[in-house]
């Protein structure tokens, strides 16, 4: 099992939000090595705090949390900082810096096998650049590799994204949003990429998505989020039209502002 | 009106906030425009006009004879390598106390929004040890360590070094603080170590903030070595000084043509690395 998660909450730890609530309430999933997943819902629902759960980057508040067969909160802070490099968190803005080059931000993946010389030392020279250019060769990219990050264009900077997962040497793969900024074709190309990559290193791959069509053609089994709660957790064939309707039913307004875009939006680099 | 309406209907919440803190501020800088003795109509009487003019007027021409000038860039050059030595000093204390006192490059603040007990115990005491190194000014370090090591320029070095590395420490941990968390959060959320993760996503990002900084702490040091020269720490500080209690004015005015150049070329020297960066 790569992730196991038993009434699982989350409380939205956040300086913004003094009157802390739960961002995940009871939330329980079994995923197995290898699985592929979508995670759909409403903008709010939760689903990067589940993604970012998984990742040992929240602590859970209440139930149990297991990865790979291990609690990540039972774990000394080392060992936990070490499981941490066999998961990989790709959020929805790609976390480039702008005047780093594209070569450096691809071989920013490594950095969890890497010694802290070895990263040095691919800053002064990149110790493999064959590895980052085949990356981008998948995303079709292979030409901006020594480009600077502040060059690309938005659906770019997404790619070189994903080139840095396909470096990592992760066995779980927990991507949000990662189509967002793509066109239909690139979204296509890039999911069926990322879908390759998992299956031929048997990796766990969990992905959230606004894309209803793609998540329900592409993945065997799709998890509807909405409120901090799993509303279903089923393999496509039985997800129904009127389950999508239920999951993105409107609701009136609350004015309540959404946790989880709040913290992407201040993350948004203004692209010159 | 209908402006007063929508105002009245969207008040803007800051508004009472703002106009508090600048009484406030008004009402604080009053007693420290008082207690300052600011009373700047005295440049004007006729007697310091007199005093002014009479010292002003030895600065023309400015001292340009052979000896006098290769004197003066025997000095020059002392007081940059004062500097540049003394800065190459601090970074080194500078660095590894920014390490340390940087909290973005925290793994426990990642994971739970608070930083575990002890190292935030070791942050607070690398970020008093900033403020103790800087606390006392270079002066008053280079007049200590001139009765300790002597009259001359290694009691500058060293004062400029224990100053300036508090100095860097201390805002080298905000530039990197202040700057975009994003590049770096995500490459600990990845696994990748502190240091490793400062590397590839901090210091790309703010790499041209903290090399403008460096070089006008270069320059704030070339001119705080002039100012110990004064008490005995060698370099042109220390012939300003002389010329000074001569009187001699051409002297001294050829002096601060220098120092404008100084302050010139370290100018030129960081646009030049900022656009490099950029």
């Amino acid at each position: 099992m790569s992730f196991v998660l038993r009434c699982t909450s989350v409380r939205y730890a956040s300086t913004e939000h003094s009157d802390s609530f739960h961002a995940l309430n009871d939330v329980s999933l079994t995923i197995a090595q290898g699985e592929q997943i979508a995670l759909i819902g409403p903008s709010g629902a939760g689903k990067t705090t589940l993604l970012h759960t998984m990742a040992c980057a929240h602590r859970t508040e209440s139930g149990e949390l297991s990865v790979f067969g291990v609690e990540p909160w039972a774990l000394s802070h080392a060992e936990r900082h070490a499981l941490r490099a066999r998961l990989f968190l790709a959020p929805q803005t790609p976390p480039l810096p702008p005047r780093q080059r594209v070569v450096t931000a691809v071989l920013a993946g490594c950095l969890p096998q890497w010694s802290f010389w070895q990263a040095i030392a691919s800053l002064v020279r990149p110790s493999d650049p064959d590895t980052a250019y085949d990356a981008l060769a998948r995303f079709n990219l292979q030409d901006k590799l020594y480009a600077r990050v502040d060059r690309l264009s938005g659906g770019e900077r997404q790619r070189c994204g994903m080139a840095r997962l396909l470096v990592s040497k992760a066995d779980a793969f927990l991507v949000d949003e990662p189509l967002s900024a793509l066109d239909p074709t690139l979204a296509l190309q890039t999911l069926a990429t990322l879908q390759q990559e998992a299956t031929s290193r048997n990796a766990t791959l969990v992905c959230s998505l606004h894309q209803v069509e793609l998540a329900l053609s592409h993945f065997p089994r799709i998890v509807g989020l909405r409120e901090g709660r799993i509303v279903f957790d089923a393999p496509r064939a039985a997800v129904t039209e009127a389950m999508i309707a239920e999951l993105y039913r409107n609701e009136k307004h609350t004015g309540q502002d959404d946790p989880v875009a709040t913290q992407a939006d201040t993350h948004i680099t203004p692209q010159f | 009106m209908i402006s007063n309406a929508a105002f009245a209907h969207h008040p803007d919440p800051a508004w009472r906030g703002r106009i508090t803190a600048t009484l406030i501020a008004l009402l604080l800088l009053w007693p420290m425009l008082i207690a300052s003795e600011f009373k700047p109509w005295i440049l004007l009487d006729a007697q310091s006009l007199g005093a002014t003019w009479h010292f002003l007027s030895g600065f023309f021409p400015p001292a340009h004879s052979r000896e006098f000038l290769l004197l003066i860039l025997e000095a020059t050059w002392q007081t940059i390598a004062i500097a540049t030595a003394g800065l190459t000093l601090a970074l080194l204390g500078a660095i590894p106390l920014t390490l340390l006192a940087t909290e973005s490059l925290s793994v426990s603040r990642l994971e739970s929004g608070h930083m575990r007990f002890a190292g935030a115990v070791v942050r607070q005491v690398a970020r008093w040890l900033l403020v103790l190194l800087r606390s006392v000014p270079e002066l008053v370090w280079a007049l200590l360590l001139v009765r300790i090591v002597g009259l001359g320029p290694t009691a500058g070095v060293l004062a400029i070094a224990l100053t300036y590395s508090g100095m860097l420490g201390k805002v080298y941990a905000e530039i990197l603080e202040s700057s975009e968390a994003h590049a770096t959060q995500s490459l600990l959320k990845n696994g990748s170590g502190r240091l490793a993760a400062l590397f590839y996503g901090a210091l790309p990002a703010s790499a041209s903030e903290l090399v403008s900084y460096t070089t006008f702490r270069w320059e704030c040091a070339i001119r705080g070595s002039v100012v110990m020269g004064f008490v005995g720490a060698g370099g042109i500080g220390q012939r300003m000084d002389e010329s000074m209690k001569m009187l001699a004015g051409n002297e001294v005015s050829t002096m601060l043509i220098i120092f404008v150049l100084l302050v010139a070329c370290a100018d030129l020297v960081s646009t030049f690395l900022r656009k490099r960066l950029g």
